[in-house]
């Protein structure tokens, strides 16, 4: 396997796009990243295209291909391969793209992500991407996935004292990060007290815990190490590219309050990459219930099983702490469409690694995990990016 | 008669309502309508209730209290007027929701407040003519009065579920008898979503007349006064109607008291009849005569004459509770809760 | 969803009718044709048989839903629980009867048959298992269960050796 880079990066702003399409928004993040590499279409070898549910939400499948062509690719008949994983969809893209390219079948490839939520009424859009759980053993007995990832806070509250507060500051500082960025659905801050008072949705989560239904678009062009600098001064190393999965149901898993497929796909990345997790400066997890991103910080390695909620009261993940957690925003303040989160972290280390984050610049990182996940953690897909120079 | 009942089991929802809320809304003295009807709560269905779980959870319970092989059970009726279909029978369901599919008979029967007893009857026949081992009759509603009308103070929900059979019974029935006219004086028709009454006339030429007359019919078919009882059942449409027919036939007060349920929890309609006999069976001893008269709109009564034999001191009722229970304890809800959990609130788009 | 999806479901729904793997006598619900315990997954196949859950069991985790899934919307706001049975697979459901004040973790629950949602004022009704507090109202013995036996020839059974993970 050769190594593999990021050359270009490109995003749409996420938020409730109700004046374009999902054909727009992808071409959109497509041909940014295209530019940001100075590639030529030519020189592409395929596209990979993370989509949750396009069929559902648009009633549109066979949509690579659909985005290709309307990207003026068309003529290179070159492979478009759409790539499923519920919320994970995007990063198991950008995996697709990694295989291709570390593998020498491509040498240049673009990975999108694409979701357009609000084109169905709420109430269908909660059913749909409820589909990321199991359906038959979990929603038909009246689970979301508000409410099983409120059943992992509860169970979390009981077996290590952690507080509402905790969580609750998650969505705080979540938005303080993303009010400095211009692409972010929700740019306002808000207070502890506003989350913890805002309307319950599932006990012990409410309004403000759970991250937004989205519109929106990342993609990201890669191409193999050893012919990076023709494109670009700063190419970022695709250090690890891990995928795990586990049991669809959160009643079958080991568990509650872990979720293996981020542990096991965490001790990968670490592995492939030989790095450990406290050379980690920057991460994006995915904080789709507050709830989930003191999960993940835990189940990654970043801190102590049960511990997250008092480190993370304590400031330790803030931005330019000792790790800046979601300097985007994530998934609650940055915006959720589903297939596009996973390209969207990956487009927003690259960007902080390169110096070009802007007001929400970290100092000094060179080594950022991106952590995707699909459902309650079906699929969990954890990447580690490095700025190599 | 060597066929007889050889388990029961009781399910009334948990909710209850006063008249006294319900005359709150309607601008009525709900107190005293309760008093007159003898009505002081009724149960009232959760959204996610309606007779197929009342009559699943009913059997589920006279099963283990029997420790009876589901796949015994060789024929199944459910009587109610408020099936939640039209068409699809009630029966199937529960068949399947307690293990006795496939090899069984199955039905959905339609008689007013008496179609619990008519499949009492049914099962009987086919127990006596050994066509089948166990028969389960079931009687059980979630009946509906119209908003405002007198019969939305008593029409509740519960049901009981009957197994009939030959062996290990625990009463015996000796002996029933039917009595059935036309009489209109109470009836839905197809489509319409509260049943119509004629008022007054519910009560002398409908309730009064074919009670009495099964009554006496049954007593005269085994040589029987009144006085040969430790208890009697009656349908029973509210707390008033069967005490005075009861008082009328000879009956005391004492001999009323275990079969009368519906003071506490209202009417159950087909349920009403078997409830109050659950209720007397969870305080017999052997060797007790039962008198039950069922009585359903249309009209008809079906009378039962039952004595308990030995069985029903080794019988375990530890399992389920008892129907005391259910008549004593429940959560009390406003009209508002009930109108949303009874459907009565138009959401539109229909 | 189809009529024929929810119907074949139905043993397990109804009857919480799961699988027992013969090799290494792990309890599955709903059933499984591949056992994940035993060591060598082949080994399993064609060794699970028909075993039904008595519906005992204890709440795991739980919420208090207040923004229903779709059909749903009548029975708010409802506990959302995972229940783990006494033979131990876990599963999840709706605890019902109950102050959704008074449930705790820990808390002892029996299978209670309720209607799970209705297809429109129209369609189908689709019933199954929720869980209800195993000491009823008063502390008084339990009174919801499933009946001590359930056939073993249920009629939607999949053929032996067909995949259904």
């Amino acid at each position: 396997m050769r190594d593999v880079a990021i050359l270009g990066v490109g995003m749409t702003k996420f938020g409730e796009l109700w004046d374009r399409s999902f054909r727009e928004i992808g071409i959109e993040a497509g041909f940014q990243a295209l530019v940001d590499a100075k590639l030529s279409s030519g020189d592409l070898g395929a596209l990979y295209l993370g989509n949750m549910a396009s069929g559902s939400l648009i009633a549109q499948e066979h949509i690579a291909p659909l985005i290709l062509d309307y990207s003026g690719l068309g003529p290179h008949h070159i492979a478009a391969v759409r790539v499923e994983g519920g919320g994970a969809s995007g990063a198991l893209a950008l995996h697709e793209g990694w295989l291709a390219v570390a593998s020498g079948a491509h040498d240049f490839v673009v990975v999108g992500g694409a979701e357009k939520l609000t084109d169905v009424p709420d109430v269908e859009a909660s059913r749909i991407t409820g589909g990321t759980a199991d359906h038959e053993w979990e929603a038909v007995f009246g689970a979301t996935l508000p409410g099983l990832w409120a059943m992992i806070a509860r169970r979390h509250m009981h077996d290590f004292g952690t507080t509402r507060e905790a969580f609750a500051q998650v969505a705080v500082q979540m938005h303080e990060n993303g009010s400095k960025n211009p692409n972010a659905h929700y740019r306002n801050k808000i207070t502890l007290e506003a989350v913890t008072g805002a309307t319950p949705v599932a006990e012990p989560l409410g309004m403000l815990d759970c991250a937004p239904f989205s519109d929106g678009a990342a993609a990201v062009v890669l191409g193999p190490m050893e012919r990076a600098r023709k494109f670009t001064d700063t190419p970022i190393r695709l250090a690890a590219s891990q995928v795990a999965c586990d049991a669809m149901a959160l009643h079958h898993r080991r568990e509650i309050t872990t979720v293996d497929s981020t542990v096991v796909a965490a001790k990968r990345a670490f592995a492939q990459a030989r790095r450990a997790p406290a050379d980690v400066q920057l991460v994006e997890v995915n904080d789709a219930y507050t709830i989930a991103g003191l999960v993940a910080l835990e189940d990654l390695g970043f801190v102590e099983k049960g511990k997250s909620g008092p480190a993370f009261l304590n400031g330790e993940f803030a931005r330019g702490a000792r790790l800046s957690m979601n300097t985007s925003g994530g998934l609650k303040s940055q915006g959720q469409p589903f297939g596009a989160v996973g390209v969207a972290q990956a487009v927003e280390i690259v960007r902080q690694l390169r110096g070009e984050a802007k007001e929400r610049q970290v100092s000094g990182a060179t080594l950022g995990l991106a952590h995707n996940l699909g459902g309650t953690g079906g699929t969990s897909v954890v990447h580690l990016l490095e700025r190599t120079n | 008669m060597e066929a007889g009942i050889v388990s029961y089991g009781v399910y009334v929802p948990r909710h209850r309502i006063t008249p006294t809320e319900i005359g709150k809304v309607w601008g009525v003295d709900g107190a005293g309508m309760g008093a007159g009807l003898n009505v002081h709560r009724k149960s009232v269905p959760a959204p996610d209730e309606d007779t197929i779980t009342i009559s699943t959870e009913a059997l589920r319970t006279a099963l283990i209290r029997g420790a009876i092989d589901p796949q015994e059970i060789g024929a199944l009726y459910i009587g109610s007027e408020s099936h939640p279909y039209a068409v699809k029978p009630s029966a199937t369901v529960v068949a399947q929701a307690v293990g006795a599919t496939p090899n069984l008979t199955a039905a959905d029967y339609e008689f007013a407040c008496k179609a619990g007893t008519a499949a009492i009857q049914t099962c009987l026949g086919l127990v006596g003519a050994k066509m089948v081992r166990y028969g389960v009759a079931i009687g059980t509603d979630t009946s509906q009065g119209a908003p405002g009308d007198a019969l939305e103070y008593s029409a509740s929900a519960g049901g009981a579920a009957l197994i009939i059979g030959r062996e290990r019974v625990i009463a015996r029935v000796e002996d029933t008898v039917s009595y059935t006219t036309d009489t209109p004086d109470f009836w839905r028709r197809e489509g319409q979503r509260y049943p119509s009454h004629s008022g007054r006339f519910t009560g002398e030429p409908a309730y009064f007349r074919h009670v009495t007359e099964c009554a006496h019919r049954m007593m005269e078919r085994v040589h029987t006064t009144p006085a040969d009882y430790q208890h009697v059942v009656f349908h029973q449409p509210n707390g008033k109607f069967p005490q005075r027919v009861g008082k009328q036939l000879g009956f005391t007060e004492a001999q009323m008291r275990h079969g009368l349920v519906t003071p506490f929890i209202g009417n159950t309609y087909s349920g009403a009849a078997l409830i109050g006999l659950a209720n007397v069976l969870d305080h017999a001893k052997p060797s007790e005569r039962i008198l039950m008269v069922g009585y359903g709109s249309g009209a008809g009564s079906d009378a039962f004459d039952l004595t308990t034999t030995e069985e029903i001191a080794q019988f375990d009722r530890s399992f389920g509770p008892p129907v005391e229970q259910f008549l004593h304890n429940g959560i009390e809800i406003p009209y508002a809760t009930y109108a949303k959990f009874r459907g009565k609130i138009n959401m539109g788009g229909e | 969803m189809t009529i024929a999806r929810f119907w074949r479901e139905t043993p397990q729904r109804y009857n919480l009718g799961g699988a027992k793997c013969t090799v290494c006598q792990t309890v599955y619900f709903p059933p499984r044709s591949v056992c994940p315990s035993c060591a060598q997954h082949r080994q399993s196949i064609g060794k699970l048989e028909p075993f039904h859950l008595s519906g005992e069991g204890e709440v795991v985790t739980f919420s208090v839903v207040h923004d229903a899934a779709e059909g749903f919307e009548m029975q708010v706001p409802y506990v959302l629980a995972i229940v783990r049975t006494r033979e131990g697979p876990q599963l999840t459901g709706q605890v019902v009867d109950v102050d959704p004040k008074e449930v705790k973790i820990g808390l002892k629950v029996r299978a209670t048959f309720r209607k799970l949602r209705e297809e429109g004022k129209a369609g189908v009704i689709h019933y199954g298992y929720k869980f209800a507090p195993a000491e009823d109202w008063d502390g008084r013995p339990p009174g919801r269960g499933m009946p001590a036996h359930v056939p073993s020839e249920l009629p939607t059974r999949p053929a032996e050796g067909s995949a259904r993970a």
